[in-house]
């Protein structure tokens, strides 16, 4: 759909790594955004005090509003994965929305990235029922009673493996989505202020769309901790 | 009503009919080639058409639910707001399921000017 500038790429081809960065473009998005997430959570929580300053009082506000927004769903004993699910709130946040930004390119916007987000979700998972039930963690997938398992192990196994596709599909989609209409709006009627519209809409779909994987993740961590049907 | 609709349902079978035999009379690879990217366009449109409707009638549905409530209830309007924005979420995630197949389909149709080609040469043939 034409040629695509971007920033990372023309730094990347400066130093000669042209062929790498054109083909590897959501990797190195990817980085930067780590980049960006580690730095500032570093220089936030260098001078912690007890009376927030401006940046720690933002933060606090965020963390604060993701824990009580977890343990509403999965209750208290929920607390230990909240690290990984605001993470993975935070990334694909700024992930979605550092494509609104001309010159930058979504990592989400390619099946890559979101299908080793839901890979790493559904890896944790299952993680999480054999720590909370050991062996009888098999009980999720069997059923309520012994001679409906031929019937009920299969749709269970193709429903955790539709998840998978479910999360990322869902995530990949929209942010492309959002991406293509954006381009061709561009393409055709960029002068005229045509592609705002399709801007507001897209923040608003990258929140929504970071808070429907955080809550979804959420709920299958809460499914996998809690006792068999 | 149903008049109408059958006739409709009828119209179209014979034009498709007629298309088909028009473009089988040729007998030539091309033109049973070119019936691959006819489907094609006609799927990638109707599939994209027939799971918006069916989203926009889920989601006219859910918000109704919402606003019946909100109406009942405003004390718990925000709690609501919020389950149904994660609803609307969902529905729509299923029109992306469809969104991404055309996707998929609509970038294996070749350029317009090879299209041409093909077509102009079927027909010389």
């Amino acid at each position: 759909m034409g040629y695509h500038f971007y920033y990372l790429n023309e730094i990347l081809a400066a130093m000669g790594l042209e062929h790498f960065a054109h083909e590897h473009t959501h990797v190195i998005h990817s980085w930067l955004i780590m980049f960006i997430m580690i730095v500032s959570a570093f220089l936030i929580t260098r001078g912690v005090k007890l009376l927030p300053s401006k940046g720690q009082n933002v933060f606090e506000l965020i963390v604060d509003g993701l824990e009580r927004f977890i343990i509403d769903i999965t209750g208290p004993e929920g607390r230990f994965f909240f690290p990984f699910i605001a993470t993975i709130f935070l990334y694909i946040l700024i992930c979605n929305l550092i494509g609104l930004v001309p010159g930058f390119f979504s990592p989400t916007a390619n099946l890559n990235t979101t299908l080793s987000l839901a890979a790493c979700t559904f890896v944790y998972t299952h993680i999480i029922g054999i720590k909370f039930h050991g062996k009888k963690y098999i009980k999720h997938f069997l059923g309520p009673v012994w001679w409906l398992i031929p019937v009920m192990l299969p749709i269970e196994i193709i429903g955790h493996l539709a998840r998978v596709m479910s999360l990322s599909i869902r995530l990949f989609g929209n942010i492309f989505g959002k991406e293509t209409v954006l381009g061709i709006l561009f393409m055709l009627a960029g002068l005229y202020l045509v592609p705002l519209p399709i801007l507001f809409l897209g923040i608003l779909v990258s929140l929504i769309q970071a808070m429907v994987f955080m809550l979804l993740s959420t709920i299958y961590f809460a499914g996998a901790m809690e006792e068999a049907h | 009503m149903t008049k109408k609709i059958l006739t409709g349902i009828l119209t179209a079978t014979l034009v498709l009919g007629m298309v088909s035999m028009a473009l089988a009379a040729d007998g030539s690879a091309q033109a049973v080639g070119l019936w691959i990217f006819f489907g094609i366009a006609i799927s990638c449109g109707f599939g994209i058409a027939i799971a918006a409707f069916g989203t926009a009638l889920a989601m006219g549905n859910a918000i109704t639910a919402a606003l019946t409530g909100t109406a009942r209830n405003p004390e718990a309007g925000g709690k609501i707001m919020t389950t149904m924005i994660i609803g609307l979420a969902l529905i729509e995630s299923l029109c992306i399921y469809a969104l991404v197949i055309c996707f998929i389909m609509v970038f294996k149709i070749p350029d317009l000017t090879n299209m041409l080609d093909v077509i102009v040469k079927s027909f010389g043939s």
